[in-house]
């Protein structure tokens, strides 16, 4: 408490908006990086129709549904941590960004799981049956773990920002009225969380 | 200045409520995939992600109540996304 008076002056110059527009400007950036993969899919899912039908049909409709369920309510817990924070209640608010991070974690190993059994047939980019298959089916399985192996960073960095962020809360520098860190960790949470609601039905649903 | 910040508390009720949406359209995604509609499958497909997407960022990313600004800059990288889109699908429709 005794530093309260020294960063006084933070707080004159303290930006919320402007830190909130900067991390929504990085989001537009993700957008067109992820939209870029979407749109080389898009093409060659057409040009290969069969060969993606075929490479669709080796995933798991099952896990997929079951991940998406567990990245929208990490989603919701996200967004209740925010409500919880601005009503002051510091002890839900770190609580329910912990909820995040281990719906995080079982996603991860959701996907750790379908990895290992492409792993196990032979699958991945350079393994045998990989290499037996026809381009189209090929690019299929390229275009599948790039995507997922890309968004599944962004999983795994979006847990540990609001790991940090978490043990910021708790240390009292985010607060009820400096809560924008955790409003940017929740933009990032829920952009991984929309690309996840595209790339799930275009790699599990479409046939 | 100060004002620019929004301070819009989202109720927890509200924040579930939308939950129950994205769920709800979930299941409808999955449903509706069972039948083949052709071309339309993958349109159908993207029109439900895209209002799924809309309900994250307006609600649980706070866009309702953001400033107009930024807003608008989100849907114009939403028309750029879409337009690009527009034009690789016209391409390949056409072929």
């Amino acid at each position: 408490m005794s530093t309260h008076a020294v960063s006084h002056d933070d707080v004159i110059h303290f930006d919320p908006y402007g830190k909130k527009l900067g991390m929504w400007i990085f989001l537009f950036t993700e957008v067109l990086l992820f939209g870029g993969l979407f749109f080389v899919y898009a093409t060659y899912r057409y040009l290969n129709h069969d060969a993606f039908h075929e490479g669709s049909g080796e995933l798991d409709v099952v896990i997929g549904a079951i991940n998406t369920v567990f990245l929208l309510t990490s989603s919701l817990t996200v967004a209740l941590s925010i409500t919880a924070l601005q009503k002051g209640d510091t002890r839900r608010s770190v609580n329910l960004i912990i909820i995040t991070i281990l719906f995080a974690g079982a996603f991860m190993m959701n996907k750790y799981y379908e990895w290992t059994l492409k792993y196990e047939h032979g699958l991945f980019p350079g393994m045998d049956h990989y290499n037996e298959l026809s381009a189209g089916e090929a690019q299929s399985f390229n275009l599948y773990f790039l995507m997922t192996g890309l968004h599944g960073i962004h999983v795994i960095i979006g847990a540990i920002l609001l790991l940090i962020i978490a043990y910021h809360i708790k240390k009292g520098n985010v607060t009820k009225d400096r809560y924008v860190y955790l409003e940017n960790g929740g933009l990032y949470w829920h952009l991984v969380d929309v690309i996840w609601i595209y790339l799930f039905p275009l790699f599990y649903l479409i046939i | 200045m100060s004002e620019d910040h929004s301070t819009h508390i989202v109720d927890y009720k509200f924040n579930i409520l939308i939950w129950i949406d994205l769920l709800i359209f979930t299941f409808i995604t999955i449903e509706i995939a069972q039948f083949d509609f052709q071309t339309l499958t993958v349109v159908i497909a993207l029109v439900v992600a895209t209002i799924k997407s809309y309900l994250v960022a307006t609600y649980f990313m706070h866009l309702k109540f953001e400033n107009k600004f930024l807003q608008a800059i989100v849907i114009g990288v939403g028309l750029l996304f879409f337009a690009v889109l527009f034009i690789l699908f016209t391409d390949y429709f056409y072929l």
